[in-house]
């Protein structure tokens, strides 16, 4: 046995006094070793790095939660799963095995819905690109298509007189609900009276069944009483339609849009001590339905779109370290194997980023960069970080909203998601790309492939 | 291989604790970090340094070449050491 003194890697900490430390306490920075009872190195010396895992365990937590929280505020409740916030079929599936409706916003996302067996009527078909063929598909198969403006309104007219087919629908309504930036892209706006109108064209019209309203007043919201404002404009509609036309609506959906613990890079606090709960969104929305009468037949259901908040802490990105280096300042750098083009997100969240094992107590403030080569491959451009070595594994926590969709292939390939599922099993959800995946589409024109 | 000094001024304490007076800063070294300053201050050169560590300390040439490596060019970026 060895008789030396055991070693440890030379550090120097300034010192900072008399100010508070903007980085907050190392403390924050806590090792994760397991992900639902999984080590994070036996994840990847399976599935390899980096690495998307996914925990079937909280969707289902997070989604039930949520579901409990609206029903216990209202009676009628129905959850519709954003596809473009995450659209692995594993991940649809787990919400939909727990009753949510398909929330789509293209032909493409409609495709998948079908293909997972979710039937037409419950799938809301959202935003402003739809086909003539998607639309006839809707029209068919019963799905709730949500109009976005007046060229579409009369597409839908035009199609159901062609083909002597209903269509149900609803329009979205854009609104002022006193947040900025104010979303009035999409849909009909409420003040300038351009929703009533369209509601009325649509309950002249013979073939059109209107059958709810939609709103979606932004996205990453951090104001529960917005919704209320929405609510309440709504609900405004919804009486305008019952005490002129004596037309009671299906459904009132207030889109999604809640805000999840990520912390925005321009945020000077931790997400959770800023952004309102579930219960403070439900509280608002809540109340504003309140301004509803009639019987409980007679009340429509409530639709909830959210996305984010119901995936993003089921994400875990592990990623491996591939080198330290120190930059001309002499702040330290980390390059990791994961970059922004699978971690879309770090363009606007200051993800939590831990590492994989027990590290020393000293840190230094360090950037971390991805591994491509291109200038805008910053993860972080500053963290207290602990001291961490070549193939070190760190787990990126909040990333299962968006990051796997918005992904691209770019310089490196896609790598594989897996599924830790209730039982504590881990299954391949995505696999990762190869050379050959990327290159069946493409096509090398003859007079090009024998250059010398 | 390059060398490095630490200027005079500049005092360490038995803990690890060192005082910049030019400026009035202040840092803390751990144990390693401590005793490679004390060598430098004492106008060892690098490979001086990397050999009296090695026979102490259970730890390879290629990782401590690095740490020491990684190390002075933290400290040159707070002006505690100055190349000769």
């Amino acid at each position: 046995m060895s008789s030396k003194k055991i070693y440890e890697r030379p550090i120097i900490t300034k010192n900072q006094s008399g100010f508070m430390n903007k980085f907050g306490s190392s403390s924050l920075v806590k090792p994760k070793v397991e992900i639902d009872g999984v080590l994070v190195k036996d994840l990847v010396d399976k599935w390899g790095s980096p690495l998307f895992v996914i925990s079937e365990k909280q969707i289902r937590s997070n989604q039930r939660n949520a579901l409990r929280i609206f029903k216990s505020r209202y009676p009628k409740v129905q959850f519709a799963w954003s596809y473009k916030t995450n659209y692995l079929k594993a991940v649809c599936a787990v919400f939909h095995s727990e009753g949510s409706w398909a929330e789509v916003v293209s032909e493409f996302e409609y495709q998948k819905a079908r293909r997972l067996g979710i039937p037409g009527e419950n799938i809301i078909f959202n935003g402003p690109d739809k086909s003539d063929s998607a639309l006839l598909n809707a029209i068919n198969e019963n799905a709730k298509i949500h109009i976005d403006h007046f060229d579409e309104l009369y597409k839908l007219i035009e199609l159901t007189e062609e083909t002597q087919k209903k269509a149900n629908v609803a329009i979205r309504v854009n609104m002022d609900v006193g947040v900025y930036p104010k979303w009035d892209r999409f849909g009909f706006n409420y003040e300038n009276g351009e929703a009533w109108q369209a509601l009325k064209r649509i309950i002249t019209s013979r073939n059109l069944k209107l059958i709810g309203l939609h709103t979606h007043i932004g996205t990453y919201m951090m104001s529960a009483d917005a919704y209320k404002t929405a609510t309440i404009k709504l609900v405004d509609l919804a009486k305008g339609l019952k005490n002129n036309y004596n037309l009671n609506l299906e459904y009132i959906d207030l889109g999604g849009g809640f805000a999840s613990h990520n912390t925005l890079l321009g945020q000077y606090l931790p997400a959770e001590e800023v952004v309102p709960s579930i219960e403070q969104f439900a509280d608002a929305i809540s109340s504003g339905l309140f301004e509803l009468s009639g019987s409980l037949d007679e009340l429509p259901t409530l639709i909830l779109e959210t996305g984010r908040a119901l995936i993003d802490d089921a994400g875990y990105l592990i990623t491996k370290v591939l080198a330290n280096k120190r930059l001309s300042t002499g702040k330290r750098a980390i390059i990791i194997d994961a970059g922004v083009n699978i971690l879309f997100t770090s363009f606007w969240y200051k993800h939590k980023i831990h590492p994989a094992n027990e590290t020393g107590v000293h840190t230094e403030e360090s950037a971390i960069y991805g591994p491509l080569c291109m200038n805008i491959d910053c993860i972080r451009e500053s963290i207290v970080f602990p001291n961490v070595k070549k193939d070190d594994l760190l787990v990126i926590d909040y990333v299962g909203a968006y990051d796997m969709t918005q992904w691209m292939q770019f310089i490196n390939m896609r790598p594989n998601v897996v599924m830790i599922m209730q039982d504590g099993t881990v299954e391949l959800i995505r696999k990762s790309e190869d050379i050959d995946y990327i290159e069946q589409q493409e096509i090398l024109p003859a007079t090009l492939k024998n250059f010398k | 291989m390059k060398n490095f000094i630490v200027p005079d001024n500049i005092a360490i304490s038995d803990s690890g604790f060192i005082f910049l007076p030019s400026t009035g800063e202040t840092f803390t070294l751990n144990e390693m970090g401590k005793e490679i300053f004390k060598l430098l201050q004492a106008k060892k050169s690098l490979e001086e340094i990397s050999s009296e560590i090695i026979k102490e300390y259970d730890i390879d040439e290629h990782t401590l070449e690095r740490d020491i490596e990684d190390f002075i060019l933290r400290l040159k970026s707070l002006n505690l050491v100055i190349q000769v």
